[in-house]
């Protein structure tokens, strides 16, 4: 048996179970996951940087890890809870097990404790920050140290995941367009979408500007999901700013949110945020359901019963989602925008929403 | 505002009529909540369902229940009768399905205007239809295997160069898989394919690319009119492909997909829903995957609501059938709020954060002979569910709800020999998850496991790691908190752990936990991993930290639920206990039910007030009733916490074997005490009962030895029913006629030993066998139904068909078996229901047998005699008297024996699983074998036996051949019958022996040869010959002695079943025959529902209530043809 484990909310609520990954002690704001599927997806969702992940569904790693599935280049979350992790991995593209994968990228996790216990004290208290460690076992001491750590609003984190360098992720078959995406903590399925529709998809760090956006003459411009407050996001909603009305937009998760903010609304964090690959989103204008991935703690404040009026002409909300009336999508009447909160790339999660990639290339087409 | 269609107002719903392998209650718990669904939308809705244990047939769930045979003829005249706007047939199984196309091909629907909602002829064709099937799958781009329909051995070559091997090859139209078998190269498919072409009656076999030992999976999907989709569970089967998904352990959700592989198989489901043409509704999609490459292949889907989507409710809390029903209204699923969260919407897809395990309950030693081996046909009767924080927990909460010996895992016992368990491991069989179990144990590594069985190594490391916590356990120095939450975190029962520590007992194992603080807690099931709070109380229990169970200030009842369908123990159980929910929850109680089958109404979140999903143990309904007393109104020390009592009397064998041990832990037992349950079940204090109130029953002895047999079978005189206390080889009871075949009984069936007597009772010839359901209330008797049935000797009354109001009894027997049931309530101490089987021999009236409980037969009678007997039972158990209730309106003034004269005739008959099991012999006997019931209901006996009988088995014959062949003490009761039939027109074959017979009593016949006199010299047939020849309508076949493929009589009703032709074992069935024959000939057969038939008794009930006069008592001069009747003794309960 490994090492155990405790784990401490910052409203002193202790779990104690057994070290999984690697042993030490990690901060984070605790957030839990519903996806029963995808758990490498999650891991590598640069969304979940600074976050300690709750896994609810009990069993995590029967299917290893393999090199096909991970969304960036490392594991993302800072924190891993989960109940029951595998023994063995089974599943013919395994190449390694989760617990030896979180051990070797330093990903301290904990296992054994009641998943469902902790959510539902997350579910009523909201999202809070959290101490896991596995090497100590003093509550108190960890429990100071918790509340020593930063806070997930606030925080600017788009600048810690994104890319150094741009790169370019070339066309699949023949080229058809040309596409900035700004990297706020991009998921690779997002390009790979781009590039099986004919796109050259050039990948720039979050830093970039409007400028360099345009520098490369892209035919629509791409602002991804990420990590940290929106509220923070100051450098991509002025480039938003610039691009809107010059180049058609497309964001998704983070980039919904920055262009919210461009537009002039505001965000707010919800109680705990939506996790997981269930959620039921509607398309307004068709009355037609997707059922989505989601992975947002904060969402845009829009009004969701008219027309509302920008800086850049008439915008409304595009989707709702159907379990708490959140805002899920924003569409420009006047400028070719439009965004959602959720992850049509899904991974994880359902490919219900994946056309919204070809409504992009359509409104690239009928913009050049 | 409604969003639904407006331009419905009526449906007809079909049922799936009785209870077989393959189609149990499931359909009953779809129907009900459709029923339910229908009426709170207001329509009128109209049911035919021929199945009276049923919930959904309760006349309060519809205007009018039609129990009538759900063929097309019939279903046909209640359309005419009803005129509904539209049938609903995806909610009744196969059986539904399948008659809704014959309507529509018909032209029934056509004619009278019907509108087929939830799935059209079109979607049920592509999605049944082989050929059509894979049509879809081409268009859509979906892969499956492959397969070429071959005549000679070139093509079959030709094929597999396409196919590549293995192959499996299965010849068209063989029954039992004969000639079929896996080709791996070209010699063996050379060698094979000329037998397979042979075998095969039109010389045609299926070549198709092998998926065996792959993995498989299934998911239920839904869609509404929108085309928004959603799967609402996915389900991983333990056993690969190559076991029935309905015989497979099976898992939910799925363990061993990576999220690429998983929403690539939902993408291939959504698209085979939409391209099958399924508009509104649920399917179910099964696909097999390559463990080596991943390829996915589908299987088939099931255009409808299936046993699979009656698991993934249970599984899930997302009520499949009731949104399958409002979606086909005209719903979106966005218009349908969770029940669970009340505030989220159905559009979505649920999220669980715990794993539910299904088993499956298999009856083989009830079928001794029958191949036990799994296939692709369905062979198993009932199942388990279990939920678990972790699979391991679940599964061994599974096995232990299945209730079956020896099913435990074990982990205490000697390791035995691989060369002894790796051949049963490999082997698909009822047992093989033990098997595994002990071949790991013996040293079989997870890696060789998993190549020689298919299962894969995911799952066999779960296994392996409770070998590994087993091995710690008992390897623990001493048993405290740590080593039992180790052991409890995986599932382990206290019986398990007793056995694994050896030095230790269940009851010091949980006295320990208990005084250690070790006790599970109770999470909820809701839909949504905890994301919202649920408002439904689903609950299942784990060895975890947090328990979510709210107080609640009503006072509590405890009802225990009857766990697996097995043969003996089905949906009548499940309906009394759900029956008690709906009536003490009304007379003010919070209902708690507990039990273990996802098939059942009694599982339905919104059936009580709280439902635990849990086993049916001591151990786990103990840890129920504290749950429920630390939540209760004061919850205190000492307290009951309003726990007023457990119910046990509902649920059949299960809770009632409980109820001792119950009140031995001081859980309050409503109802009969425990000691009178047993003072009913133990023969010398109940002998005291009878001969107290001056009743006979019939001489019997207990044998511990084989002379002690035979001299008590000599004293009491041939023949004698003997049965054994200690079952060997799964046999039971049986009739013999003398010493020698009651040495080779003894020899062969069991052993006899001071501590394994045998029991010897007097066989009644001649008897007519009644059976009893009665209400007492410690006072007053109320008479709930007085059966009479129709066979003879020795048939388990399960088994047998009978009649209510009794057929051939007279006003002074009624008023005997009055006394007599009323002496022994009295006697017993009985508080609630009894049930009571006499024999009436002569003028003599033998008590065979008291149960204090209810029995199989109480939706029956309630039905018939229009009484909600078992909502009146439960209220007696509480304390409410027979008195009270007539007040309050629920009993009818009178009884259940005085029905008014004009009553309708109910006959109840049984459905036996005998084309599943090949090879078994058809013969009824003392131990029961049916697996359902049906009732045929109509003004008169010999229609209502004729419905009955075309319910249960097809129409009987109107004209044609009937052979007879009867044992020597048959043939005097044989002729008036078969005469009868004669001038009806029937031609009359018989045997040598049989046909002199008749001659000599100018009955003329045709004698055939018999099959053990071979062909003729001119090739002249055999009887069997001209069976399969379908030369021969009807079949009249009492067998003498022991059955078995030695004998004629064996291939005779053998050929019957594999033919489909009707066959009666039993004179007096033939008696019935005759007058339904002559009923079908007299013309015209109408339907009318329940709601008439119950119109009639109630009316007649009021008028004698008015007049004050004495209530009628059914007709005493009956004129049916009938012979003896006779007694068993019943072990394994009614």
């Amino acid at each position: 048996m490994t090492e155990p484990a405790i784990l401490v909310l910052e409203d002193g609520r202790t779990f104690r179970g057994r070290a999984y990954g690697a042993v030490g002690e990690t901060f984070g704001e605790a957030v839990f996951t519903t996806g029963m599927t995808g758990y490498q997806e999650t891991l590598t969702d640069p969304s979940f940087h600074r976050q300690v992940v709750v896994q609810t569904s009990p069993h995590i790693g029967n299917t290893g890890v393999n090199d096909d599935d991970p969304e960036s280049r490392q594991v993302w979350v800072c924190g891993y809870v989960v109940r029951d992790p595998a023994r063995v991995p089974s599943n013919w593209r395994s190449r390694r097990s989760l617990d030896a994968e979180l051990a070797d990228q330093g990903i301290v996790g904990i296992s054994g404790i009641d998943t469902r216990a902790l959510t539902r004290h997350l579910r009523e208290r909201g999202a809070m920050r959290v101490g896991v460690s596995s090497t100590t076992t003093d509550v108190d001491a960890l429990l100071q140290r918790v509340l020593a750590s930063p806070g997930m609003a606030g925080a600017d984190l788009a600048n810690e995941v994104t890319t150094r360098q741009p790169y370019v992720v070339p066309a699949l078959g023949e080229k058809r367009f040309t596409i900035a995406a700004v990297d706020l903590g991009i998921k690779s399925s997002t390009p790979r979408y781009l590039a099986e529709q004919g796109c050259e998809v050039h990948v720039l760090p979050a830093t970039s500007t409007d400028a360099d956006i345009l520098a490369v003459d892209p035919d629509g411009v791409f602002f991804s999901n990420g990590p940290g407050d929106p509220a923070t996001a100051d450098g991509p909603v002025a480039a938003m700013r610039g691009v809107l009305g010059v180049k058609p937009v497309f964001g998704i998760c983070f980039g919904n949110q920055v262009l919210g903010r461009a537009l002039g609304f505001g965000t707010y964090k919800l109680k705990f945020g939506h996790r997981g690959v269930n959620q039921p989103v509607q398309d307004r204008a068709t009355g037609k359901i997707a059922i989505t991935s989601h992975n947002h703690g904060f969402a845009v404040d829009a009004p969701t019963d008219r027309e509302a009026t920008t800086d850049h002409g008439r915008v409304v909300v595009s989707h709702l989602d159907l379990n708490d009336g959140v805002v899920e999508g924003l569409r420009c009447l006047d400028v070719p925008a439009f965004s959602v909160q959720y992850h049509p790339e899904a991974a994880p999660g359902p490919h219900d929403a994946t056309g919204l990639f070809t409504s992009f290339i359509e409104l690239m087409a009928a913009h050049r | 505002m409604s969003p639904r269609r407006s331009d419905i107002n009526s449906v007809l719903v079909i049922g799936s009529g009785p209870i077989v392998i393959g189609q149990a209650c499931e359909f009953d718990y779809s129907g009900t909540q459709a029923l339910r669904v229908l009426r709170e939308e207001g329509l009128r809705v109209s049911l035919v369902n021929s199945n009276p244990a049923t919930i959904m047939t309760d006349p309060e769930f519809a205007a009018a229940t039609y129990v009538e045979p759900i063929t097309p003829e019939y279903v046909e005249k209640v359309i005419a009768a009803e005129r509904p706007d539209a049938v609903l047939a995806t909610l009744g199984g196969q059986t539904a399905l399948n008659t809704a196309v014959a309507l529509h091909d018909r032209g029934v629907l056509d004619k009278y205007g019907v509108e087929l909602i939830g799935a059209s002829i079109e979607a049920i064709r592509a999605g049944e239809d082989r050929e059509k099937f894979k049509g879809v799958c081409d268009v859509i781009g979906a892969d499956y295997a492959r397969s070429s329909l071959v005549r000679t051995v070139d093509e079959a070559v030709a094929a597999a160069g396409e196919l590549g091997y293995p192959l499996v090859l299965r010849p068209s139209f063989t029954l039992g898989g004969a000639g079929s078998g896996f080709a791996h190269d070209e010699t063996q498919l050379r060698s094979m394919i000329a037998a397979g072409l042979a075998a095969s009656p039109v010389h045609e076999v299926l070549v198709e690319e092998s998926v065996l030992g792959w993995k498989e999976f299934e998911l239920e999907v839904m869609r509404d009119k929108h085309d928004n989709c959603v799967v609402v569970c996915s389900i991983e089967n333990l056993d690969p492909m190559g076991v029935h998904t309905g015989d497979s352990i099976t898992v939910a959700p799925a363990m061993t997909l990576t999220d690429r592989e998983y929403q690539v198989m939902r993408d291939t489901a959504f698209a085979v829903i939409r391209q099958v043409g399924v508009e509104t509704g649920g399917s179910n999609i099964q696909f097999a995957v390559d463990p080596a490459t991943g390829r996915q292949v589908v299987i088939e889907m099931n255009p409808r609501v299936s046993r699979s989507s009656a698991l993934a409710s249970k599984a899930t809390g997302f009520p499949i059938a009731k949104i399958a029903t409002k979606l086909a209204l005209g719903y979106t699923l966005d218009e349908i709020p969770n029940d669970i969260t009340r505030e989220t919407p159905a559009s979505f897809e649920p999220s669980l954060d715990y794993v539910v395990v299904k088993i499956p309950r298999f009856a083989f030693e009830k079928f001794p002979g029958a191949d036990t081996t799994l296939t692709t046909h369905m062979k198993s009767v009932g199942e388990v569910m279990a939920l678990g924080r972790n699979f391991t927990e679940a599964l061994q909460k599974a096995v232990r709800s299945l209730e079956a010996k020896g099913a435990e895992l074990d982990f205490a016992s000697p390791v035995g020999e691989v060369a002894d368990w790796l051949p049963k491991a490999k082997r698909p069989h009822d047992r093989r998850l033990q098997a595994v179990v002990q071949a790991m144990r013996a040293g079989v590594s997870v890696a060789d496991l998993a190549s020689e069985t298919g299962i894969d190594p995911w799952f066999l490391d779960q296994l392996a790691l409770l070998g590994e916590v087993a091995a710690e356990l008992a390897g623990a120095p001493q048993l405290d908190a740590d080593a039992l939450r180790a052991a409890k975190r995986h599932g382990f029962s206290d019986v398990q752990i007793a056995a694994i520590r050896g030095d230790v007992s269940e009851d010091d194992v949980r006295r320990l936990r208990h005084a250690l603080g070790v006790r599970p807690v109770f999470k909820t099931v809701d839909t949504c991993a905890a994301e919202f709070a649920a408002r439904t109380p689903y609950h299942y229990s784990s060895y975890d930290e947090e328990d979510e169970i709210t107080t609640g200030d009503r006072p509590k009842v405890i009802i225990l639920g009857s766990g697996p369908n097995r043969i003996g123990q089905g949906v009548e159980f499940d309906y009394s206990c759900v029956h008690a929910c709906y009536a003490l929850h009304d007379a003010g109680y919070d209902t708690v039910m507990v039990n273990c089958n996802p098939e059942t109404v009694s599982t339905d979140y919104d059936t009580s007030d709280r439902l635990y999903f849990e086993p049916l143990t001591c151990e786990d309904v103990l840890e129920v009733v504290a749950a429920e007393q630390r939540s209760g109104r004061a919850g205190g020390q000492g307290d009951s916490g309003g726990v007023v009592g457990v119910v046990v009397q509902l649920g059949g064998q299960t809770p009632l074997g409980l109820a001792q041990r119950l009140k031995d832990a001081g859980v309050p037992i409503v109802g009969t005490a425990p000691e009178a349950i047993h003072l009913a079940e133990e023969r010398g204090a109940f002998g005291r009962v009878l001969a107290k109130a001056g009743l006979q029953a019939p001489k019997h002895g207990t044998a511990r030895s084989y002379d002690e047999a035979v001299a008590i079978a000599h004293e009491i005189g041939y023949p004698v029913l003997v049965r054994p206390s200690y079952v060997l080889g799964g046999r039971g009871m049986e009739i013999v006629y003398d010493d020698e075949t009651l040495h080779d009984y003894i020899d062969r069936a069991t052993e006899v030993s001071p501590e394994h007597p045998v029991l010897v009772d007097r066989f009644l010839d001649d008897a007519i066998e009644v059976d009893v359901d009665a209400l007492f209330d410690g006072e007053e008797l109320f008479l709930g139904g007085v059966m009479e049935h129709i066979e003879e000797a020795g048939i388990h009354s399960g088994d047998s068909a009978c009649a209510l109001p009794p057929m051939t009894l007279g006003r002074a027997d009624v008023r005997r078996i009055r006394e007599a049931t009323e002496a022994i309530a009295r006697g017993v101490g009985v508080r609630g229901l009894l049930n009571v089987q006499f024999a009436v021999a002569g003028d003599v009236l033998y008590v065979l047998e008291a149960n204090p409980r209810a029995s199989r037969t109480v939706p029956f009678v309630a039905k018939a005699t229009a009484v909600p007997l078992a909502k009146a039972a439960a209220r007696v158990m509480l304390g409410a008297t027979i008195a009270d209730l007539r007040a309050e309106g629920m009993l009818p003034a009178g009884d259940g024996a005085t029905l008014p004269l004009d009553a309708a005739i109910c006959v109840k008959e049984a459905v036996l699983p005998w084309s599943r099991f090949a090879g078994v012999d058809t013969v009824l006997g003392p131990e029961m074998k049916s697996t359902g019931e049906v009732m045929g209901v109509d003004a008169g006996f010999g229609t209502a036996f004729a419905k009955s009988q075309e319910a249960a088995y097809g129409a009987l014959p109107t004209k044609g051949r009937v052979f007879v062949s009867v044992a020597n003490r048959d043939k005097r009761h044989l002729i008036f019958p078969t005469k009868r039939l004669a001038d009806l027109g029937f031609e009359v074959l018989a045997t040598e022996g049989t046909a002199e017979v008749l001659r000599r009593n100018g009955v003329p016949s045709t004698v055939v040869r018999k099959l053990s006199d071979g062909r003729g010299p001119d090739g002249e047939p055999t009887i069997v010959d001209k069976i399969h020849a379908g030369e021969v309508e009807l079949i009249v076949n009492t067998p003498f002695g022991n059955s078995g493929p030695r004998l004629d009589g064996y291939e005779i009703r053998t050929a019957a079943v594999m033919r489909g032709i009707p066959c009666l074992t039993t004179v007096q069935a033939l008696g019935a025959a005759v007058q339904g024959i002559e009923a079908l000939r007299g013309g015209e057969i109408g339907v009318a529902s329940l709601q008439q038939h119950h119109a009639v008794i109630t009316a007649a009930r009021e008028s004698e209530r008015l007049s004050g006069e004495n209530p009628a008592v059914p007709g005493a001069d009956s004129t049916i043809a009938r012979g003896g009747a006779t007694q068993v003794q019943e072990g394994d309960g009614n």
